[in-house]
């Protein structure tokens, strides 16, 4: 009996996958309201006209597929009707196209789909109120700061691993967070310490608060560099590849839309993760060839984060207003030749002003006379020498847009600007050459731009400044020259020979004068700590030479918060002073900690791969730590925020420094003892184990002796044994003759 | 702790040994010849010449009165330790790559190299004391082949007919030499080949030290790891130091690889660790090439390393060796 067995089969299931799936939704169905209501005369004329409408936006309908509802007792239209499309992709692009589309002077197409309609009409009526979210506080973003101890952070990236750390006294310099972070480029601080940056494949994440949560995310798929504003609101990423928008890919205030496709810089608002505009790196007049490396940061900001500007080399640099990140005044400005550009940043003094011109505005008080007001953002660019013009350096105050000074240059071959962190000063590097261009030396022009009219001070010197410092927020600077034949030819093993010079502002003459060069160096790169006064020389990069000079120059004088003043009593430059040397094998970085008394060197295994690690020293050059790791990566210490003290709140502490010292003093003595009881006692437990261990060796040996032999041995007694020995060397008979 | 330089081999080292009483020092080294040395000043008593080719491995009884030595010429030879004569020659089908003599001098272990399609093999040997010593058995005792990675090192533990060994797997075993038989192993005491073994004066725990960069302390009976000391350089060497808490390691950048690194990797010095706290306390510097060997004297009042630069260098302890007491007053069992 087959029929009865195929019966039995169950084919529900093969059904229904090969069930043919009909279109019997009503999503190519469109209602649109506010069509004009007529009677039957007027129909033909109307239906030509609304499809004549629709074609117009690229949608071809034909009356067929209008359907018009008739209200049968007035003989009218009931103005709406209903459009068949093809299929439902017309319909959409319809309903965006023609949505509010005004048909003549008094009707406006209002369309629905047909599908929602239903939804709209089964709309309850009634207002529920939406529940209030519970409120949650957010961890304090700078909670770090709270620490008892004060310590300062680092960050450290080995293998995969990343950790934070306290560094503080040897027994509070614990690990802070182990994050399982996995698979990002690199990690990076923001510039305030606030957050901590991974780099993704997919894009950036921010983490931060003391339990290290996930802050904020931006979708920059394959970034490569990232860059924080100075007061942390907005974020610059960067990624080689052009953004390519995908079908379907998630559209929104935080995404990239169609409109980004093909540029590589975006910038981000870091509070609500939306991106704000994107930028293109490449100028589509420069040729491939010609292509330069891509300057980073790209886009540079103002100190206040009011602005953000870049340069168009040759032509013009382009700012922008924030948050709008519209062009400023809604044109670039149009310089030709322009090269680079730096913003003058803010000082300390011209924080507080701005903060007061703030509070101002927000009292709208009309005490405005009284407050000084705060000193307008400037920058400073330079320009090469074109045909008959001199090359030229320009400082131009923004956005007023108003030149404060220009200073004329000849035989330029290169210009570098470099801005003490005050803003006090302003140093252009220039790289001149001789009239045979055969060989170059250097100018630095000095503008000291807290004077009036700008003066400008011309320092000469004969060999070429490979590195230039300013001490941060003092009247100093550094260099590196060297007038080595290598220099500009580096090859493995060549370590180039150098000198550093310090200079000072000579407070009478109003100009810099040489402190103290130190000659025949090796060093190549000097890092001045953040509070000023110390500065330490390295040789970075080099595979032969690895040294840490560690100087003091202002080692006559006791209390740096006096400095002023004492300074013209004393000979000039007899206050620098070598306080130790040290040695670093394969240091590749060197960075002061935010509080200017530990220096951190390492040694990455991005450039090499020999004795990589880190390690902390004092300001006297002292080794506090060291960790020699394979595959080290990175070590950061963590920024902070300027200090909210005032100054006058800042003098008081410095004058009462020996009473606040005593506490310390005394938390020192404590710590010490207590590290060395916990110490002692571990030690302690280790030594009783062993003993316990050796003694049941012993008991052990001396029982398997016992069984071996049956008798104990005695404990190898010493016998002495005296033994003397007279040896006869030599004999001889001699005959006394009385 | 000024050394003295011991300048009688014109190859670099591969093994030296004090005598029980801690007066003569043997030193073995790839010129073929061993040189018997005056421990207090250094002056060579004499030399042992016959092997005819690298001498590995060296070892004396306790009454100084024989000593055996491995070489690469396939011989393990027996020498009277007064006379410099060879009394008596064993020859293998490759290589003796370590000797070791049993505590009561009865007999001596030999590990042979694997090579030529010969397996490593561990002898152990029968030594006739009656007579001048050259009426031996050609026949050993013992013979078997460890099962798996190949012995480097070995010695003969308290326990009869058991023998601890190293291997270059990086595993410590113990074998019954009677059966061949392995008793214990510990297959990851050492994650790269065990390059030394010294046992502490009552044998009941023994030191190895490894190219993986660690030393550790190894009970000999249950082959339980006890303390471990990590280095940052491969090591050759390492050494109880008797009467006080130290162990000395000694090793360095390999030979071939120090052209192609920097002079100051290379980490040519004696380290001092604390046995107890696992912490270093110091470095003796001096060789200019890797430590091979290092050997303390039975009193503890000295130590020899014997360098890749074919250089040993004694080194009598200063008076502030012994008083010293950096760690304050603690009794620390030997």
């Amino acid at each position: 009996m087959p029929g009865t067995i195929t019966d039995d089969i169950d084919y529900t299931d093969i059904e229904e996958k090969y069930r043919v799936h009909y279109d019997d939704g009503f999503d190519q169905t469109l209602v649109v309201d506010g069509v004009p209501i007529i009677d039957r005369s007027k129909l033909e004329r109307l239906l030509a006209k609304i499809c004549k409408e629709f074609s117009r936006k690229g949608l071809s309908i034909k009356p067929d597929d209008i359907f018009m509802p008739w209200d049968d007792s007035s003989g009218k239209s009931k103005g709406y009707l209903f459009v068949d499309f093809r299929n439902a992709d017309d319909a959409n692009l319809a309903l965006s196209a023609l949505h509010n589309h005004p048909f003549d002077s008094k009707h406006t197409f209002k369309i629905n789909r047909f599908t929602d309609i239903e939804g709209f009409a089964n709309m309850d009526e009634t207002y529920d109120e939406p529940e209030t979210e519970e409120f949650t506080a957010k961890e304090h973003l700078r909670a770090w700061l709270a620490d008892p101890q004060g310590r300062d952070q680092y960050v450290t990236y080995r293998g995969d691993d990343v950790e934070i750390h306290w560094h503080g006294k040897p027994s509070q310099s614990e690990l802070a967070f182990k994050p399982e972070w996995k698979e990002f480029l690199y990690v990076a601080w923001s510039p305030l310490g606030t957050y901590v940056a991974t780099l993704h494949r997919q894009g950036v994440r921010l983490w931060g608060g003391p339990s290290w949560k996930p802050q904020q995310r931006f979708a920059h798929p394959l970034v490569k560099l990232i860059d924080f504003s100075p007061c942390e609101q907005y974020l610059v990423t960067w990624s080689n590849e052009p953004i390519v928008v995908p079908e379907g890919a998630l559209q929104g205030s935080q995404y990239f839309s169609p409109d980004d496709e093909g540029n590589n810089i975006a910038v981000w608002d870091i509070k609500s993760g939306d991106l704000l505009r994107t930028f293109s790196t490449n100028n589509d007049s420069d040729l491939p060839a010609t292509k330069k490396q891509m300057q980073w940061p790209a886009l540079k900001w103002s100190p206040d984060d009011k602005f953000v500007a870049r340069v168009t080399a040759g032509q013009m640099i382009s700012v922008h207003e924030l948050p709008s990140m519209y062009l400023h005044g809604k044109k670039s400005l149009k310089i030709e030749g322009v090269v680079d550009f730096e913003w003058c940043p803010q000082g300390e003094k011209d924080k507080e002003d701005a903060d007061k011109d703030a509070k101002v505005a927000l009292n709208g008080a009309a005490s405005k006379a009284t407050v000084k007001k705060a000193r307008e953002n400037m920058l400073v660019y330079w320009t090469p020498e074109v045909v008959n013009q001199p090359a030229r350096v320009t400082l131009l105050a923004f956005p007023s847009r108003t030149i404060l000074r220009q200073k004329n240059l000849f035989n330029v071959t290169e210009c570098k600007i470099y801005w003490q962190n005050q803003g006090d000063f302003l140093c252009v590097k220039v790289d001149r050459h001789t009239k045979t261009k055969k060989s170059i030396f250097c100018n630095l022009e000095i503008f000291r731009v807290r004077e009036k009219d700008y003066p400008v001070e011309v320092v000469e010197l004969k060999d070429t400044v490979t590195d230039f410092s300013w001490e941060p927020k003092g009247e100093r600077f550094a260099i590196v020259s060297s007038n080595d034949p290598n220099l500009g030819n580096p090859g493995p093993g060549i370590t180039i020979k150098t000198d550093v010079s310090f200079y000072q502002l000579e407070h009478g003459k109003n100009d810099f004068k040489l402190l103290r060069t130190l000659p025949s160096r090796t060093s190549n790169a000097i890092r001045w700590s953040p509070r000023g006064r110390h500065v330490v020389l390295a040789t970075v990069g080099s595979s032969s030479k690895s040294e840490l000079e560690f100087w003091d120059l202002d080692f006559n004088v006791e209390d740096t918060g006096r400095r002023e003043g004492l300074a013209s009593k004393e000979e000039w430059g007899s206050g620098i002073q070598l306080l130790g040397t040290a040695d670093h094998y394969g240091v590749t970085d060197v960075e002061w900690d935010p509080s200017g008394r530990y220096l951190a060197t390492s040694a990455s295994a991005w450039t090499h791969t020999l004795e990589n690690g880190f390690a902390i020293w004092d300001f006297r050059g002292q080794e506090i730590i060291k960790h020699i790791q394979d595959r080290f990566k990175q070590f950061i210490w963590r920024p902070r925020p300027p200090t909210l003290l005032t100054k006058d709140q800042q003098k008081l502490i410095r004058k009462n420094l020996r009473e606040y010292s005593r506490t310390f003093d005394e938390d020192d003595a404590a710590e010490e003892s207590n590290v060395s009881a916990e110490l002692i006692a571990l030690r302690k437990r280790l030594v009783d184990e062993w003993n316990a261990w050796r003694a049941l060796c012993k008991k052990d040996s001396t029982e398997e002796r016992v069984q071996k032999h049956g008798k104990v041995h005695p404990e190898e007694e010493k016998e002495e044994i005296e033994v003397w020995v007279d040896e006869v060397i030599e004999q001889t008979e001699e005959i006394v003759i009385e | 702790m000024r050394p003295i330089l011991l300048q009688g081999h014109e190859r670099s080292l591969t093994q030296i040994k004090f005598n029980t009483e801690g007066d003569l020092l043997l030193s073995c080294s790839k010129d073929h010849v061993i040189n018997v040395w005056y421990s207090h000043n250094g002056e060579r008593l004499g030399t042992y010449e016959g092997n005819n080719g690298t001498v590995w491995t060296v070892d004396v009884d306790s009454e100084s009165r024989f000593m055996v030595s491995g070489a690469a010429d396939n011989t393990l030879r027996l020498w009277a330790v007064e006379t410099g004569k060879c009394l008596y020659t064993w020859e293998f089908p490759t290589a003796v790559k370590r000797v070791a003599f049993k505590e009561d001098d009865s007999q001596v272990v030999c590990i042979t190299e694997q090579r030529m399609g010969h397996q490593c093999a561990i002898r152990v040997f029968n030594i006739n004391r009656d007579g001048d010593g050259t009426n031996q058995s050609q026949e050993p005792l013992y013979m078997f082949n460890p099962i798996g990675s190949k012995a480097t090192v070995c010695a003969f533990t308290p326990t009869p007919n058991v023998i601890i060994t190293g291997h270059e797997s990086g595993k410590v075993a113990l074998f019954n030499v009677k059966s061949g038989d392995e008793i214990e192993n510990n297959e990851r005491a050492h994650s790269d080949i065990v390059t030394d073994l010294q046992m502490s004066k009552d044998g009941t725990y023994c030191i190895t030290s490894s190219k993986d960069k660690a030393a550790r302390i190894h009970d000999t009976k249950s082959l339980m790891v006890i303390k471990t000391f990590t280095t940052e350089t491969p090591l050759n060497s390492a050494a109880l130091a008797p009467g006080r808490p130290y162990v000395l390691l000694g090793g360095g950048q390999e030979a071939m690889s120090v052209t192609t690194t920097s002079l100051r990797q290379g980490k040519f010095e004696t380290r001092f660790w604390h046995k107890v706290f696992e912490e270093e306390v110091g470095r003796v510097k001096g060789h200019f090439g890797p430590i091979n060997t290092i050997a303390v004297h039975p009193a503890g009042t000295c130590y020899a390393s014997g360098g890749e630069d074919g250089f040993v260098r004694v080194h009598h302890f200063d008076d502030s060796y012994f008083r010293a007491k950096p760690y304050g007053d603690l009794e620390i069992a030997d």
